[in-house]
């Protein structure tokens, strides 16, 4: 049974959200939409249990002097301190002067904005190794790519206007068609990994006892 | 006197225009529509004025004076309203009739996604079709895909150096089918990893992946008579911020320096600074995600690429399940079915038949 009822709740919700999609009658819509904020519900139950994994799995390696154990101190007295300062706000925190603000502003953002400050660095080493030339696919990758980077930028247009519009050319049709060729099959997919879960064929996220 | 009154009346009646007011379609009833044809010489502004049957009109809205329709969507299902178009500035010569007293009706079917109704029904048709022909012994042989053989002779490098296998099941929450198809995949992954005795890490950054996650880890691990070798920090919830996630995973994995690194699942802006860290660690890396966006990433960085339909697919092609196999053929039958729809189309626009296109618009 413990494989079975989430199965069968699986196949029932599965069903009723297929069929509220073509069903705009208030019926159907009120129940829809009372499944969503379930959704919300079960998610922010989960912040309980990831909150408890992360505290757990960290003391535990600051208790065993792991590798980059003084980091962990770190990240699990960061955490508490935001957490502590976020709920002594109430619904404050979003203030521009609360302290939650303060934290996320001076130590937050920075440290997101460097780590995507890094792709810059991570696309050149990435397009040095896509650039090599060893087919012919890789060869009309490197030209095409040479003709779009060059045709988005003035100097494209300042050797020959022919330039930019070959860049857009390559963007209007090869480019989109090949998107939406792989756009069209990955819906396809979709459609048909929702029918399998619905109708209880995939099952083996549950576990199936094989 | 009395005959000059009754002139102006009939020829104010004989001028105003005529508003129609029909239940607004395919909603769920709390919506009419009015139409009216343009007067030759509109006024400014039309003032929508409402009343319920019986009741005094009161006004609703103040439009341009060129628009020919407006949609109330204020109605009560089930009230029976009036409504008139008054000139703005006041000219009673130019103000409409009275409509017809109209409801807003809840509607059961949305005809406006009858062409998805179609598609869909069509594809559960042939995928019960398919799973009948399974069932009665009919196999059929599916392309080979590079990065799924792939994933097992990964597993068993890993196995072979002594490190371990990161699964990185993307950046979306659990309610993104991308995330749920990573489970499934995950489930798989575990069991080799169970099998092989090789460590399997699988740092989350949504809570409700974390959840899943340990669950299906676990039950692999159970399935493949392993349950001893599971260890309650092999998944792990590192955050929900998305460059946090990255810098604690991209730590990891310079620490750990795994033998095979699996990205499966939504990808956004993360895709190439988490498959760079991992090739520079030299580690064999398979990705598979339907964002058209990060895929040229994947394709560079990562030694295999699932792309699109590839991933959806992969589940069902590691498993041989003739059942999960019929949905894919399914798929196939119905991409091929699109495909002719597709060119079909084209020909009809050609020759300026539109029917075929407006049936597979989307509103």
């Amino acid at each position: 049974m413990k494989r079975e009822i989430p199965m069968i709740i699986t196949m029932v919700a599965g069903l009723f959200m297929l069929i509220a999609f073509f069903v705009p009658h208030p019926a159907v819509r009120h129940l829809y939409e009372g499944f969503q904020i379930w959704v919300i519900v079960v998610v922010g139950c989960t912040y309980v249990l990831g909150v408890a994994n992360l505290l757990r799995i960290n003391w535990r390696q600051v208790a065993r002097r792991e590798q980059d154990w003084p980091y962990k101190i770190v990240l699990i007295a960061g955490l508490l301190v935001t957490m502590a300062v976020g709920f002594s706000e109430g619904t404050h925190y979003t203030d521009v002067t609360s302290g939650f603000q303060w934290i996320y502003q001076t130590f937050y953002s920075p440290m997101s904005s460097t780590m995507f400050a890094l792709l810059a660095f991570f696309i050149a080493s990435a397009a040095f190794r896509a650039f090599r030339i060893r087919s012919v696919e890789a060869m009309l990758l490197a030209i095409a790519a040479f003709i779009l980077m060059l045709g988005r930028v003035p100097l494209g247009n300042a050797i020959h206007p022919a330039i930019p519009a070959a860049a857009d050319w390559l963007m209007e049709i090869p480019q989109n068609a090949a998107k939406r060729g792989i756009l069209i099959g990955a819906a396809l997919g979709v459609m048909a990994t929702g029918i399998r879960l619905i109708l209880g064929l995939e099952k083996t996220y549950g576990g199936d006892g094989s | 006197m009395l005959f000059a009154v009754l002139l102006l009346a009939s020829l104010s009646s004989a001028s105003a225009i005529p508003l129609q007011a029909s239940d607004t379609p395919n909603d769920g009833g709390g919506s009419i529509t009015l139409h009216w044809t343009d007067p030759s010489a509109p006024p400014p502004r039309w003032t929508v004025v409402r009343r319920e049957r019986g009741g005094t009109f009161a006004p609703l809205a103040t439009i341009d004076g060129k628009l020919q329709t407006y949609e109330d969507d204020t109605a009560q299902p089930g009230t029976a309203y009036e409504y008139q178009l008054v000139a703005l500035p006041t000219d009673p010569l130019l103000d409409s009739d009275i409509s017809a007293p109209t409801q807003a009706i809840a509607n059961w079917f949305d005809g406006t996604k009858l062409n998805v109704l179609v598609v869909a029904g069509l594809f559960f048709l042939l995928l019960f079709y398919y799973i009948f022909q399974a069932e009665r012994g009919t196999r059929w042989t599916f392309r080979k895909i590079a990065g799924l053989d792939a994933i097992e002779e990964a597993i068993g490098r890993a196995t072979e150096m002594g490190k371990g296998v990161f699964y990185i099941p993307g950046v979306q929450d659990i309610d993104d089918i991308q995330t749920i198809a990573s489970m499934i995949l995950l489930s798989k992954v575990s069991r080799m990893s169970a099998k092989y005795e090789t460590g399997l890490l699988v740092p989350t950054n949504s809570p409700g992946v974390y959840t899943v996650a340990e669950e299906v880890v676990k039950s692999a691990y159970a399935d493949v008579g392993r349950s001893d070798a599971y260890r309650s920090d092999q998944v792990r919830y590192i955050t929900s911020e998305q460059f946090a996630y990255v810098a604690a995973v991209n730590g990891m994995m310079l620490r750990e320096r795994p033998a095979a690194n699996m990205l499966l699942g939504a990808f956004f802006a993360e895709s190439l600074l988490l498959a760079e860290t991992g090739h520079s660690v030299g580690a064999i890396q398979i990705a598979g995600t339907a964002n058209v966006h990060q895929m040229p990433f994947f394709v560079v960085a990562c030694d295999y690429t699932l792309i699109g339909e590839e991933y959806y697919a992969a589940s069902a092609l590691l498993s041989n399940d003739s059942r999960l196999l019929g949905s894919l053929k399914a798929s196939d039958t119905v991409k091929i079915l699109l495909i002719t729809v597709i060119v079909l189309g084209a020909i009809l626009m050609t020759f300026g038949q539109t029917w075929l296109w407006d049936f597979f618009a989307t509103q």
